[in-house]
């Protein structure tokens, strides 16, 4: 092979390699879908020993979001029999839309946080592109919230939930949600690697989370303390997802702006703050 | 013309000794210290200093040292797993290294699964690995456990299955560190082949290792690493001898009464470690007394790596008398020996002995080491120079299959 073949690569460390700011987010893209194979193999790896010796195997993707939307139903039970009003049947779908991404986003950063100290012999041993261990925890958590919106489709049919063209808002609200969970997997990975505080710190916050997001209620509920709640930006886009579904309307406004925002900044910071920490990796876990 | 495919300059690394701070309780209390004494950095070592070489494309280099040299960090700074604090690296080509092979399995996954996930660790695609699977499977020998778990599988079936992932990567550049050692001889032998066939290929190899025999028959030039410097660089022969030479220097500093200053492996021409099976050997121990010493003989060994004895002689049985030694006064003596030996690593343990009761004065095992080159009509311990006399195949008319000799069935390969 000689050095005019495309396939001759030249790789420094140390010495002269210093990109720019700006060219190290394309470089760490193009480096991941050069090996893509190998972030379909460690997502294929999650899965399969997910559900290995496990009994009832992928059931488990469709249970755990159930779980917390009958926790939901209870919620609202609550409220119903504490404002006299009977329950209405859009309480129940409209938490049922929000609990499953909202499970796959606390699933993806308790993963997410674990995936590069989970594989430190990888991390260690072997070079590869580690961006691909938080992008294969979000990714294989994404295989099981959809199995879980396969299910939550049926459910809303048979409620008779109707469909409007407002459906077309799903994949984009859906997109924000993953650009959340992938940044925060990104920043949230390497961090734990540096200090294992930060994996009690996710696991805390992740418990109570809940009742700082909009899940089983709607933000209206807090009056003019509103923007309290959306100031956590997953709130727009699980409210958003609600009314595009459940209500029919089109969603937007600022607050979705918002969300889209702090999710472009945070994945293009925690890429940037994840490259530039790459080289301690190996010696710092 | 042969172009640098490695180009390391001027490289150096530096770690922390000791606990780095895991958690935030010791990250605050250490910055604060760090912010009273900026200077504080007892704690750090160089575990390289200024290492530089290059490795031409299609050359097997060996890089040799003693444990804590800096041979792992070198290799993990070449593969990119960690930068260099300073000074540079180039690499030309796809890099691939038989580091820690198995690192990528997972217990819980079938040899199948893990032939995958293993494979696109290492940097294949998965329709590279769909067509070598078969190849890979065979190389390991394990077609019968292949879809069972590798948790079930024996440490020697675990390293085999990944070996035979690795060897079937075809870098350009391929680094081996210590994996020969894993496997079982016949195994280790197919790795040294399929090593072999690598080079042959036209890749480079860098090659770390223990074992001097195999980075004497593989490599033609290496490096040498002291405590993380460059120690001497040239042709693998000369280098390891050099490393040999070594751990002599360290012994001279122990202080004794008598004992064994220094030991050489030789012939008429001068020091060397690899010989032709049917030349002769000369071996020269000086010894030095501090206080007189009488009714000594000198006895040297000859065994295998297994420390198993093959032969031994002294002074005494080869008809010298006693020896005496006044303090401060040196002895020397040569001793020369028909080879006969075939291919591998052999060692020289010396003595120095009481001339009646045959207990030692000192000891040294491993004082010296040498190689006996390949062999190709002879394998075992020893070269018996075998001569095929005859060998007459009489065919019968009505029976065109059957031949004077049995077919061979013990070949190892």
């Amino acid at each position: 092979m000689n050095a005019d073949d495309p396939r001759t690569l030249v790789s420094s460390f140390g010495g002269g390699r210093r990109s720019g700011l700006l060219g190290v987010v394309p470089a760490a893209v193009r480096e991941v879908v050069e090996r893509r194979d190998l972030l379909y193999m460690i997502t294929w790896r999650e899965i399969r020993i997910r559900y290995k010796q496990s009994v009832i195997g992928v059931l488990w993707a469709v249970l755990m979001p159930m779980v917390i939307v009958s926790a939901g139903v209870i919620v609202r039970l609550a409220f119903a029999t504490l404002s006299g009003s009977p329950m209405k049947l859009t309480d129940l779908t409209s938490v049922t839309v929000k609990a499953a991404p909202w499970a796959f986003l606390v699933a993806s950063l308790r993963f997410g946080t674990n995936s590069l100290v989970s594989n430190t012999s990888l991390v260690t041993k072997i070079y590869l592109p580690r961006l691909i261990f938080p992008l294969a925890a979000v990714a294989s958590q994404l295989i099981d919230f959809l199995v879980a919106t396969g299910i939550i489709v049926i459910l809303l049919a048979l409620a008779g939930a109707g469909v409007s063209l407002n459906i077309l808002w799903v994949p984009f609200l859906l997109l924000g949600i993953v650009m959340l969970a992938v940044g925060l997997a990104i920043l949230l990975s390497a961090a734990s690697l540096f200090f294992r505080d930060v994996k009690y710190i996710v696991e805390v916050l992740l418990t109570f989370a809940i009742f700082f997001t909009p899940v089983f209620y709607e933000s209206s509920l807090l009056g003019r303390w509103a923007p309290l709640l959306l100031l956590n930006p997953v709130s727009p886009l699980l409210e958003a997802l609600s009314t595009a579904v459940v209500e029919h309307r089109s969603p937007g406004g600022p607050w979705l702006a918002y969300s889209f925002s702090v999710a472009t900044v945070l994945l293009i910071g925690s890429v940037l703050a994840f490259k530039k920490l790459e080289p301690l990796f190996a010696e710092s876990v | 013309m042969a172009a640098t495919v490695l180009d390391v300059r001027n490289v150096y690394k530096k770690f922390k000794r000791g606990e780095l701070y895991d958690s935030l309780r010791d990250l605050l209390p250490a910055i604060a210290r760090r912010i009273a004494r900026p200077e504080l950095k007892e704690r750090e070592f160089w575990a390289l200093r200024d290492v530089s070489f290059d490795v031409e494309r299609g050359e097997a280099f060996g890089i040799v040292g003693a444990n804590g040299a800096g041979k792992s960090t070198m290799l993990k700074l070449l593969t990119g797993i960690m930068p260099p604090t300073s000074g540079s690296i180039h690499v030309t080509g796809r890099l691939s290294a038989l580091i820690e092979v198995s690192a990528g399995f997972h217990p819980d996954l079938t040899g199948r699964e893990n032939i995958l996930l293993n494979g696109t660790i290492l940097g294949l695609k998965r329709e590279q690995i769909r067509q070598r699977f078969d190849a890979i499977v065979a190389f390991s020998g394990l077609e019968s456990f292949i879809d069972t778990p590798v948790k079930r599988y024996s440490s020697g079936m675990f390293a085999r299955l990944g070996f035979s992932v690795a060897a079937h990567v075809d870098p350009d550049i391929l680094l081996v560190d210590e994996v020969l050692s894993v496997g079982d001889y016949l195994f280790q032998r197919k790795c040294i082949e399929r090593m072999n066939e690598v080079i042959a290929n036209g890749a480079t190899v860098v090659f770390v290792s223990h074992n001097l025999r195999a980075v004497t028959n593989l490599c033609k030039r290496s490096v040498f690493i002291e405590k993380g410097a460059v120690c001497m660089l040239g042709p693998t022969a000369e280098v390891v001898r050099e490393y040999m030479s070594h751990g002599q220097e360290d012994r001279a500093k122990a202080e004794r009464d008598v004992m064994i200053t220094r030991v050489t492996v030789h012939d008429v021409a001068g020091p060397r470690v690899e010989f032709d099976s049917d030349s002769k050997l000369r071996i020269t121990v000086e010894a030095r007394a501090r206080t007189p010493h009488e009714d000594m003989s000198v006895v040297i060994q000859v065994v295998d790596d297994d420390q198993y004895p093959i032969f031994d002689t002294c002074t005494q049985r080869l008809g010298r008398g006693a020896l005496s030694l006044d303090s401060g006064s040196t002895l020397t003596c040569t001793f020369e020996i028909d080879l006969g030996l075939a291919e591998g690593g052999y060692h020289v343990n010396a003595f120095l002995h009481r001339y009646v009761t045959n207990s030692p004065y000192d000891r040294w095992i491993g004082a010296a080491t040498f190689f006996i080159a390949g062999t190709p009509e002879v394998r075992g311990l020893l070269n018996l120079h075998p001569k095929l006399l005859s060998c007459a195949i009489e065919s019968r008319a009505p029976d065109p299959v059957v031949g004077a000799l049995p077919p061979r069935r013990d070949d190892p390969e």
